[in-house]
């Protein structure tokens, strides 16, 4: 049991596919100026990664190698149009609103990577499981980033009001920065600092060490 | 004539590059850009794919997708766009899996080095995103090759002035849990801001 826990757990905060695999990016960096599109987008992604995980697992032994991306590709954009589809039929609204990005979740790497990486060598039951930790651990890192980027940028949380803006006759004047998208990697880039300020083992070795009181000259030599 | 293929050429490179002006492909981006070597490695296969595809892509939308694509066939009230996503992708994994073939084959080197990303060319975004932008942007045969082959150069120039900075910034001072990829996030990120300058250019 401890096992499938780990499974599950794993991929949030100690291998967090964002943060550690650098997977799926492209889309933390679009869809995050609002929240609620954010927490669609997070329950989308969940859902076909752990999907696409179970069903590709199912049929690993009997994939050819040589095709075996194309089979995937299928797979995962079938499942990607089912939820599309649904999407349309029971929040039309967001639909609209995410429309390019859902169908962009074939093309989001957590998906693929998953599969060739972990669902292609184990068992359903365990796929489907990381799958859905892999899932959690992107709508982290998401979510973080878009209630940051509403509350700071709009002065919102999923359309109510927190911090009045000046146009709405409040005090709070919106910061223009935090609706455009480079805003996006400034905070994930400060949000990997703060996971790693925590948890210290994902640190990157520095190639070079600094010396301490290094002369001017040395430190000049390399730059 | 000429100029109007420069002019879509210019603006694929710099005013809607695929990496910095459009963010896609952010993945391999920020996981391949450590070396130069490897950077111009992975931007040319891309150059590569995208040049194949984006064409190739084309030649499918016009004779099989589009409303009223299927005239030729007999049936000219039939539209196949619903089916677009599904096989842009279809052509897309088949180019790259050859392409891997390819490598595997011939450049053992090259396909080494790239690992697990080159099946990841198949997903990255800005391949399908090319072929969607062509799609948009309602370009001809010519126009076609022309942009795929200068979202190419514009992605694989991206990232090889990013592993340019790279190179330098491991020889600087940077806080322990900032090193690697933290400190890329915020490089990229004024990247785009310079990039953002190209925006709004009419050529």
């Amino acid at each position: 049991m401890s096992k499938f826990k780990e499974i599950l757990l794993t991929p949030i905060f100690k291998d967090n596919p964002i943060a550690l695999q650098i997977l799926g990016i492209c889309s933390a960096l679009a869809v995050t100026s609002k929240l609620y599109p954010t927490l669609i987008m997070c329950v989308a992604l969940t859902i076909t990664v752990s999907l696409s995980n179970f069903f590709i697992s199912l049929i690993r032994n009997i994939i050819p190698t040589n095709i075996r991306i194309i089979v995937q590709m299928t797979i995962i954009s079938s499942l990607v149009i089912l939820v599309d589809q649904f999407l349309k039929a029971y929040d039309y609204e967001t639909s609209k609103t995410l429309s390019v990005f859902v169908g962009l979740i074939i093309t989001n790497c957590i998906v693929m990577g998953r599969a060739e990486a972990f669902a292609m060598q184990n068992t359903p039951g365990v796929s489907f499981l990381d799958g859905l930790g892999n899932g959690l651990g992107y709508s982290l890192i998401l979510i973080v980033v878009g209630a940051i980027r509403e509350l700071l940028g709009s002065g919102q949380l999923l359309g109510i009001d927190i911090l009045t803006t000046t146009q709405n006759g409040g005090w709070y004047v919106g910061n223009n920065f935090f609706l455009l998208a480079p805003s996006s990697f400034l905070i994930i880039g400060l949000f990997i600092w703060a996971l790693r300020s925590w948890k210290t083992e994902q640190v990157e070795e520095k190639e070079f060490l600094m010396s301490k009181n290094a002369p001017k000259e040395v430190e000049t030599h390399h730059g | 004539m000429v100029e109007h293929y420069l002019s879509i050429f210019i603006s694929s490179i710099f005013i809607e590059n695929l990496a910095l002006s459009v963010f896609l492909g952010m993945c391999t981006f920020l996981a391949i850009s450590k070396k130069i070597e490897a950077a111009i490695g992975l931007g040319i296969a891309v150059i590569v794919v995208l040049a194949i595809t984006v064409p190739l892509n084309n030649i499918i939308y016009n004779f099989l997708l589009r409303d009223g694509a299927l005239t030729w066939l007999g049936y000219p009230d039939v539209s196949l766009e619903f089916v677009g996503l599904i096989s842009y992708i279809g052509v897309i994994a088949a180019c790259v899996q050859i392409l891997e073939m390819f490598l595997d084959k011939y450049v053992p080197k090259l396909y080494t080095a790239l690992g697990i990303f080159l099946p990841l060319i198949t997903v990255n975004c800005a391949i399908l995103g090319a072929s969607l932008f062509m799609v948009e942007k309602n370009l001809d045969f010519g126009e076609s090759v022309v942009y795929g082959l200068g979202g190419g150069v514009g992605w694989a120039l991206a990232i090889v002035l990013l592993a340019g900075i790279r190179e330098k910034l491991k020889y600087s001072d940077i806080p322990d849990g900032l090193e690697g990829l933290g400190i890329t996030f915020i490089t990229v990120g004024l990247m785009t801001f310079g990039f953002m300058s190209f925006g709004g250019i009419i050529l």
